[in-house]
């Protein structure tokens, strides 16, 4: 046993900026399942506008330390322009997007809609039997309507991940 | 026909101007139908010599063995498929190690990439978490910028080896030459300046030791003969004791009075006391390896820790450090002495002189001491043979590589370097087979130099075919096998931690080694017992041809000291030379390697 392992976890979301070249991602996930860190959420998409250049945004668990070596192991990565730990360096927003289908009819299927307006999800598509509805949030308030679909008929769910952004003038 | 056109040749072409540029004067390699290209454009020209190696992992290592003897980046060149994989165990060492190269593997054209080709392997997906970086060039015009950028991520930063996977179009079509261009790279941009302020708090901290320890390792060697000069400049400032890891081995002089000897698992006796005793401890390029640090949570326990290393991914990785200060060794030395020039606060000289006294106790344990009976027919002790090696090659230009096992750890506990960029070993990765091709490398890059690779039978077996390549290029490498009949070092642990059950560790079978090295065009030397030993070593030093030098040594000797897995630096086992109870290894022990 060394004192590492007796730490508190706490959560990160980090943001890392990358060259878009192929192998980019790879190298990423490779780092995470090579030293063993976890990865709870992970997108990524271009985001200049010639698209040289891609953001990465992961939710990871770890200790105070094992979150400082993600962030140096990250950083010594040739493509990598810059690592943000946006969970220390300030307030910031998170933000991820679903897409949930719930089949079901009668008393269910009313309940349902009833729950998405008060989430402010918006039904983008609906049949006799079943809608699909689009909600954006915080992990967790999708999360708490993801539970509260599950009686109703949830069938399916397609999650984007987290996409997270520093508050204020702060950029990375 | 318009400029482009003109000024275009051959991506091969390309390759072999970006190499030259680089100032490449060697690469070791191994053909193959993706690679033609660049083996015909090799035949036209003379600036770059071609070694053919027998078997790609040794092209890595022999490049290896080049770049740590001179400090340049060793390059290879191998073919797709087979070849790529038959080179991955080189550059996984040469990652672990710090070493830098540059890899160029064939890869099978653009179009057919994917389609499970014939040769084909995805040697990027393959590669990746064993180089430092890779890439893969899908277009012609960005193959000088790639090869330029390679060699730039190989030597700068952390040293590491970089590979370029050349698609055969890539190599035949044309397209114009771009030469290196100056300014920072977009992304990686490796730090190597210190910041003043972990300066100033790491010179407070070690003129206010009573205890101070410098602990150094292979970042110093990476940072260039000049980093070694300060180091003994700096250890002479500082009084302070210096110990150093296997890959420091040659940074330090070992005939200084202030050098403690190597530490760690195979480490001496006040090396690793005076690590468990310090109150502050400078570790200066080394990365706190599992084989140094010992049990983690009872390391060094009442030391301030102080930890220079330019790669800041290996601060508080393994021991959570009370001073980081990331930087180029160099650098961070340069720092480190002129900031102890300029502090006025005095030393406590008085707790220094008496933590030299306790260390000069430790020191009369005489922890490598061996007997060896010089009566005629006695059998050979292996530290003995080391220590006669040394006596008999130290005042020449010599290099030293090693094999894995017992033989590597009595070479770095008897084998007493002076001068950095000496000793090739495989530290990190551990890789047997090693030093045969890492000893050829050396030889190339310093051909009136004595080179020894010392091996232990088994290891040599690994690579032994590159007797070939010695002969083909007359290349004088003397082999120096410490033949115990044994995989010593399992059968070691399977003494001590697994009830003497010798599990497949005896080397059955064994070649005459002395023919052996005749059938390859070489000289074949034996000893048998103490009587032969001086006379071998003389001839194998005075041909002017590769040797094997069979040395048999005793089957049942131990290397120690030893700090069994999961023990601490003070929980040393001494050889039967000493009185002390071996301790027993606790359950926790056994399940680490
Ligand atoms: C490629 C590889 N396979 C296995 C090992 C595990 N190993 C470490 S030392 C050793 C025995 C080496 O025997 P020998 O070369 O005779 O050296 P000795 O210990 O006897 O001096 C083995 C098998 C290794 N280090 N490398
Ligand atoms: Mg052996």
């Amino acid at each position: 046993m060394n004192a590492i392992v007796e730490e508190p976890l706490r959560s990160a979301t980090i943001s890392v900026l990358v060259e878009n070249e192929s192998g980019v991602l790879a190298r990423v996930i490779g780092l995470f399942s090579g030293r063993g860190y976890n990865i709870d959420s992970l997108t990524v998409a271009p985001v200049e506008e010639d698209r040289r250049k891609s953001r990465i945004t992961i939710v990871t668990t770890g200790t105070e330390l094992v979150i400082d070596q993600i962030k140096a192991q990250l950083d010594r990565l040739v493509p990598v322009y810059r690592v943000s730990d946006l969970s220390r360096e300030g307030p910031h927003l998170a933000r991820e997007l679903a897409l949930i289908k719930v089949i079901g009819q009668n008393q269910n299927r009313a309940e349902a809609l009833r729950l998405a307006d008060a989430f402010r999800a918006r039904v983008i598509d609906a049949t006799t039997e079943s809608f699909v509805f689009e909600l954006t949030g915080a992990t967790d308030k999708l999360d708490a309507f993801l539970d509260l679909m599950r009686p109703l008929g949830l069938a399916e769910v397609s999650r984007t991940g987290v996409a997270a952004i520093a508050r204020g003038t702060r950029t990375i | 026909m318009n400029a482009l056109t003109t000024t275009a040749v051959s991506g091969a072409e390309i390759l072999l101007r970006a190499l030259k540029a680089q100032g490449v004067d060697v690469i070791f390699g191994y053909p193959g139908g993706a690679v033609l290209p660049i083996y015909d454009a090799l035949f036209q020209q003379n600036a770059i010599r071609h070694i053919l190696v027998r078997h790609e992992q040794a092209a890595v290592h022999a490049a290896e063995g080049y770049a740590r003897s001179t400090g340049k980046v060793g390059v290879v060149l191998v073919t797709s498929g087979p070849g790529a994989t038959n080179a991955v165990t080189g550059l996984l060492d040469a990652l672990m190690d710090s070493v830098p190269l540059v890899c160029l593997t064939g890869q099978v054209p653009t179009h057919l990439i994917g389609n499970d080709a014939f040769q084909e392997a995805d040697t990027t997906g393959i590669t990746r978490q064993a180089t430092k970086h890779n890439y893969l060039v899908k277009r012609s015009e960005d193959l000088a910028r790639v090869v330029h950028e390679a060699f730039y991520v190989a030597r700068t930063g952390r040293p590491g080896p970089v590979l370029v996977d050349l698609p055969k179009d890539i190599l035949i079509n044309p397209a114009p030459y771009d030469d290196p261009v100056a300014g920072p790279h977009r992304s990686y941009r490796p730090r190597t300046e210190p910041e003043p302020a972990p300066i100033r708090e790491a010179i407070r901290l070690i003129k206010a030791a009573k205890r101070p320890i410098l602990y150094t390792g292979g970042g110093i060697i990476n940072a260039g003969p000049e980093a070694s000069d300060l180091l003994i400049e700096f250890a002479r400032l500082t009084g302070a004791p210096v110990t150093s890891t296997l890959m420091g081995l040659g940074a330090f002089p070992a005939s200084n009075p202030a050098f403690l000897g190597m530490l760690g698992m195979h480490g001496t006796y006040e090396a690793n006391l005076a690590m468990h005793g310090c109150d502050v401890m400078v570790n200066l390029g080394a990365r706190f390896d599992d084989r140094v640090t010992g049990r983690l949570n009872a390391f060094a326990p009442g030391a301030k820790k102080i930890h220079l290393d330019i790669d800041p991914a290996n601060i508080n990785k393994n021991v959570v450090v009370d001073v980081p200060i990331i930087a180029d060794a160099l650098l961070g030395l340069r720092a480190l002495i002129e900031a102890w020039k300029s502090d006025s606060t005095r030393q406590d000289r008085t707790a220094l002189a008496d933590w030299w006294q306790r260390i000069e106790v430790w020191r009369t344990k005489d922890s490598l001491k061996f007997t060896q009976s010089l009566a005629p027919g006695a059998t050979i002790k292996p530290q003995h043979a080391i220590k006669r090696l040394w006596d008999m090659t130290h005042e020449r230009n010599t290099y030293i590589t090693t094999e894995v096992g017992q033989h590597q750890m009595w070479a770095a506990q008897h084998y007493r370097f002076d001068k950095p960029n000496r000793w090739m070993t495989s530290g990190g990765l551990g890789t047997m087979g090693y030093g045969l091709p890492a000893a050829m490398g050396t030889q190339l890059a310093h051909p009136d130099a004595l080179v020894i690779d010392i091996a232990g039978e088994a290891s040599i077996l690994m690579n032994i075919q590159e007797m070939g390549t010695l002969a083909q290029y007359r290349l004088p490498v003397k082999i120096f096998i410490l033949n115990n009949e044994y995989m010593g070092m399992v059968r070691q642990w399977q003494e001590l931690l697994h009830g003497g059950r010798y599990s497949e560790s005896y080397s059955a079978a064994l070649p005459d080694f002395v023919k052996l090295a005749e059938s390859f065009h070489a000289v074949g030397l034996r000893a048998e017992t103490i009587d032969d030993l001086d006379r071998v070593i003389a001839e194998m030093i005075a041909s002017d041809r590769p040797v094997i030098a069979d040395i048999h040594v005793d089957k049942r000797e131990n290397c120690f000291p030893m700090i069994p897995s999961g023990a601490a630096h003070n929980e040393m086992i001494l050889g039967p030379e000493h009185e002390e109870e071996a301790r027993g290894i606790t359950d926790e022990g056994l399940v680490l390697v």
